[in-house]
């Protein structure tokens, strides 16, 4: 054998042009990350924490640990996919009168695939995911979740899906195609390179984590929950939560499935989607919309949890209609699967396919109506107290009432045919999206912080980073409505009418605001570490909340609670509050814990080297990597040693410590 | 009510002044028609909205914890009200009860496959009236325009005559586009291997801005054209123009225009071969390609069977370097048929050697 076979025989098509050395943009970026991430191992090696990191961290299996992980990669990845917006903005509002940008369409048409790709699948679902870990077990009281190695496992591939997409920046590319990928665009004959071999293999290897954190969720809640308490004693934000964990098990084995599909017309020279020999382009439309449109509920169900714990708590006041907010979430869960056609009425189908889908999308607004008013009743004769997480509530009401009806606009299927594809149509989403989920995400974070870390997150910098974000989203998209009107789509690299240049700078203008608005959250998380002992949270209870989380300390022990309490109300912490229910004091048992393992990380390390291979065409490693991983997890099934017990003195020394915590600060 | 409108006014005005707002300003009857349809289903919902927006407010503002006046209407346990709860329920449902209602007729009536039943608002369309028909085909990176009436061709530019209905036959060549003409009606997916219809009329002249409104490919910015929307004597004239052109649109023509190019100038071709739209709606231009409208004719039947499987050819040597194209893509062999026995290499006119 000669030397370029055993080179293709090893690295495939994979070679040192796949560096981008051409690409300034590319090169800088590069270096940056390999300046930081060079600083970062130094430091961590410096102060001796890789040993600390691998057995508390990375291969934990604490649901609190691994939910708090989830949020950081969802964060750092933010970061990437709002440079990517901030490219796309700057291109597009100087792009004019001949003028050809920064970004020629090779590199635009990535980066505005790859926005899409990563602040779905890699910003919004990590932090979804990393909220529901930390907040649903210790909201039913539950020690963890129903498969805990599971979880550690599942998250540590949507890690390896995250590493795929960032190591399409400096070896090889991206997809061209658009975030989801549309064939004939994205088959062999029109993308032969390895940009949607990435993509794929990307949302293959973080999907099986998000399927098995659904199944994992799913079960913890019908199973775990504390006694006495029945379905409709459920906290809002668990309900939510397993409703979110069921679409996802119902949808992305299709994502899966569609998928699978196009790597064979890829990889093996089928023809599900091709032009000729019988494909249909459409028949994947139709799937990965099946699976796309209940994502979008997917990621803001849990957040409508999440709004619906933070007006309760900061009203100071019961849940309005608790029964019709869980009814109006189920109805939506259902209802989300009705509606798929609605995201291409100009794909051409008859009048009555395209009401029917027009009408069932209206209807999904009558559940959702009903929860804002809901939320309205909340907060009527209550006693508002405006913390952060609640500035960020009231901001999504007023922000997402008009994303919806723009929403209810596009579902008009002749109102769609002009408003499609458009500039419009990229508002509206943004307009949920950002102030729906993203508003949602930082209630959260805010909410729970100081249960997660002990102490409160700095509200000044919280404010600041709250106006910048809301004001930032209004001049960054109202433009894109206007523009939209004006008939302009989307995905364009540059234009010829002058008159829109102003309205595409107001929007970058916009974005620079949400910039700030991102960094000051940074700040904030700085600031809040730096002043953690002002910002103490003693009691474990810094907002008067409601719910079971807040029963326990912040940050909690390991096994959460001591002794698992029992449940007589939906809002169970605020009615043993109001009882004087007092803590148990006496009596511990040893705790049934499980131990931690590395499987999780080396699984998802073979699956990253297993999907980077199948990219590369390096066949002989990807098998290799294949097989590994199944004789892994086969071996893993082996590991007896998967439990221990906390002693019952441990327990009673930190429950001691408590008492006498709570006792110093009443 | 009031309230409403002088929220709306302002905006919409504000929209319409500001900017050229092509949607809300359109100049054709069915655009017209949608944009209506927009401004319905907004107020519709503004109805229910702007009530909902000054509620929030109000409501966050009045019961601020550091209102002391409201402290007196503190009520923590207060969660349920079957009036306030059948309200909440039903307010939304009657707002898409009506909207559903509009949704139902509109869609159908506005059905892009549906012959135009009017002029505009005002005029009705004479009994008999023949629509132009326009085939298009979205290239990478440009739009063809067959005119089977008129027996032209065009690229990047087309014209129509004012008030005349439009009968637009759409389908691609290698990936999906969409056809859109803002102030004429909404946008269709123009797909390869299917057809889409639309139906429209312009009711002024002008020159009007046609774009790709579904993302393409590396060209897909510039895929633009011209619509120019004319008089009944200019049309003609423009007609002549192409006529006069002398370029002719054979097979092969086609096969090189395929190739993909950015930036395509206008042309014009003042005749296409026979039966040209339809090998590119049944991907069979090449002449030794079968058409999808015979395999499926032939599947319907049974199909070949496993023998099936070694119909595979491809475009002939001195044809590929005759019209430019690299690789030699695999695709099923003509049969034997009436108009080609033995599936011969065709002319540039579409007939066999």
């Amino acid at each position: 054998m000669n030397m370029p076979d055993l080179a293709k025989l090893i690295f495939g098509r994979l070679t040192l042009e796949a560096i981008p050395y051409h690409e300034p943009i590319l090169i800088g970026t590069f270096v940056a990350v390999a300046i930081g991430g060079i600083a970062l191992l130094a430091l961590i090696t410096k102060h001796k924490l890789w040993g600390y990191l691998w057995s508390e961290w990375f291969t934990s299996i604490d649901h609190k640990k691994i939910g708090i992980m989830y949020m950081v990669l969802g964060i750092v990845m933010l970061l990437r996919g709002f440079s990517d917006a901030i490219m796309m903005r700057a291109q597009q509002a100087i792009a004019f009168n001949g003028n050809p940008g920064f970004l020629p369409p090779h590199h635009y048409d990535q980066i505005f695939t790859a926005h899409g790709v990563i602040m779905i699948f890699f910003v919004a679902m990590p932090l979804v995911t990393g909220l529901m870990n930390y907040v649903v077990p210790l909201q039913i009281g539950a020690r963890d979740v129903a498969f805990p190695f599971l979880n550690n496992f599942s998250f540590w591939m949507t890690v390896a899906g995250a590493m795929l997409v960032m190591a399409s920046l400096f070896v090889g590319e991206f997809a061209r195609t658009g975030w989801l990928a549309y064939p004939p665009l994205s088959g062999l004959a029109q993308s032969p390179d390895v940009g949607v071999d990435y993509y794929i293999w990307s949302l293959q290897v973080a999907g099986v984590g998000t399927t098995l954190s659904g199944i994992n969720l799913i079960a913890t809640i019908v199973k775990m929950r504390a006694p006495g308490m029945s379905m409709m004693k459920m906290p809002i934000f668990t309900w939510t939560s397993l409703c979110t964990n069921v679409l996802i098990v119902a949808a992305f084995p299709v994502l899966t499935a569609v998928l699978v599909l196009l790597s064979l017309d890829r990889y093996v020279g089928t023809n599900f989607f091709t032009n000729d020999f019988g494909g249909n382009a459409m028949m994947y439309v139709n799937l990965i919309w099946i699976w796309g449109h209940p994502e979008v509920y997917i990621l803001v169900l849990p957040v409508f949890g999440v709004f619906s714990e933070v007006t309760s708590t900061f009203s100071r006041k019961r849940l309005f209609g608790y029964a019709s907010m869980v009814y109006a979430t189920v109805v939506i869960t259902v209802l989300s699967y009705l509606v798929w056609l609605h995201h291409f009425f100009t794909m051409g189908s008859g009048a009555s396919v395209n009401s029917f889908f027009g009408i069932t999308t209206m209807i999904i607004s009558i559940p959702t109506g009903a929860k804002i008013f809901n939320w309205l009743f909340t907060m009527y004769r209550g006693r508002i107290k405006f913390d952060v997480p609640m500035l960020w509530t009231v901001g999504f009401m007023v922000t997402f009432v008009i994303g919806g009806m723009t929403g209810v606009m596009l579902a008009v299927p002749p109102a769609d045919f002009l408003l499609h594809n458009s500039l419009f149509l990229i508002a509206h989403f943004h307009n949920v999206i950002i102030g729906g989920v993203i508003f949602g995400l930082f209630a959260g974070i805010n909410y729970w912080f100081p249960k997660a870390f002990g102490y409160r997150l700095d509200p000044f910098w919280g404010k600041v980073s709250f106006w910048f974000w809301l004001v930032g989203f209004w001049v960054a998209f109202m433009p894109l409505y206007v523009l939209g009107f004006m008939g302009v789509t989307r995905r364009m690299n540059h234009f010829e009418d002058p008159s829109l240049q102003i309205w595409f700078q107001i929007a970058a203008f916009g974005a620079f605001l949400i910039a700030l608005g991102i960094g000051a959250f940074l700040v904030q998380l700085w600031v809040s570490y730096k002043r953690r002992d002002e910002l103490r949270d003693v009691t474990g209870d810094p907002w008067h909340g409601r719910t079971l989380e807040w029963s326990t300390s912040s940050p909690p022990p390991e096994y959460n609670f001591a002794f698992t309490p029992v449940i007589h109300d939906t809002d169970a912490w605020w009615d043993m509050k109001e009882r004087n229910a007092g803590r148990r004091l006496e009596g511990y048992l040893p705790i049934h814990m499980p131990k931690n393992t590395g499987a999780g990380i080396i699984l998802a390390g073979l699956a990253f080297v297993f999907g980077f291979a199948m990219i590369w065409h390096m066949f002989l490693v990807a098998g290799l990597a294949f097989v590994a991983l199944i004789v892994t997890a086969i071996g893993h099934t082996f590991n007896y040693k998967r439990d221990y017990h906390i002693p019952a003195d441990v327990v009673a020394r930190t429950e001691a410590a408590r008492t006498e915590e709570l006792a110093a600060h009443v | 009510m009031k309230m409403l409108r002088g929220l709306l006014v302002p905006a919409l005005a504000l929209l319409l002044s500001g900017c050229d707002a092509v949607l809300l300003s359109p100049s054709g009857d069915i655009a017209r028609q949608q944009r209506d349809l927009i401004i319905i289903s907004v107020v519709l919902m503004l109805i229910i909205i702007v009530p909902v927006i000054v509620m929030i407010l109000a409501f966050a503002w009045k019961y601020r914890e550091s209102n002391k006046a409201a402290h007196a209407e503190y009520d923590p346990d207060w969660n349920h009200s079957t009036v306030l709860e059948l309200l909440i329920w039903s307010a939304p449902l009657l707002i898409i009860i009506a909207l559903g209602a509009v949704t139902w007729t509109s869609t159908h009536k506005l059905d892009p496959y549906r012959p135009v039943d009017q002029i505009d608002h005002a005029r009705a369309l004479a009994p008999n009236t023949k629509p132009l028909v326009v085939e298009v085909v979205a290239l990478d990176w440009k739009w063809l325009f067959l005119y089977p009436e008129q027996g032209i061709a065009t690229v990047n530019e087309m014209a129509a005559p004012v008030d005349r209905p439009i009968e637009f036959h759409i389908t691609a060549s290698t990936v999906m586009n969409a056809f859109f003409v803002p102030s004429l009606a909404g946008m269709i997916y123009a797909m390869p291997g299917m057809e889409t219809k639309l139906n429209a009329v312009m009711n002024k002249t002008g020159d009007f801005e046609g774009i790709s409104a579904n993302y393409s490919g590396a060209g897909f910015s510039d895929m633009r054209f011209r619509f120019h929307s004319l008089s009944d004597a200019d049309f003609q004239a423009w007609v002549a123009k192409a006529k006069a052109s002398g370029t002719a649109l054979g097979r092969e023509d086609y096969l090189k225009l395929e190739q993909p190019s950015e930036k395509e100038p206008v042309h014009y071709y003042a005749s296409v071969a026979p039966g040209l739209y339809n090998a590119i709606l049944n991907r069979c231009v090449e002449s030794n390609r079968m058409c999808m409208s015979d395999m499926m004719a032939l599947d319907a039947q049974g199909g070949q069977g496993i023998v099936g499987t070694y119909n595979v050819t491809s475009l002939d040597a001195a044809t590929r370097s005759r019209v430019g194209i690299a690789d030699d893509k695999r695709y099923v062999g003509a049969l034997c048929v009436a108009s080609n026995a033995g599936g011969q290499p065709m002319t540039p006119a579409g007939r066999p050697l």
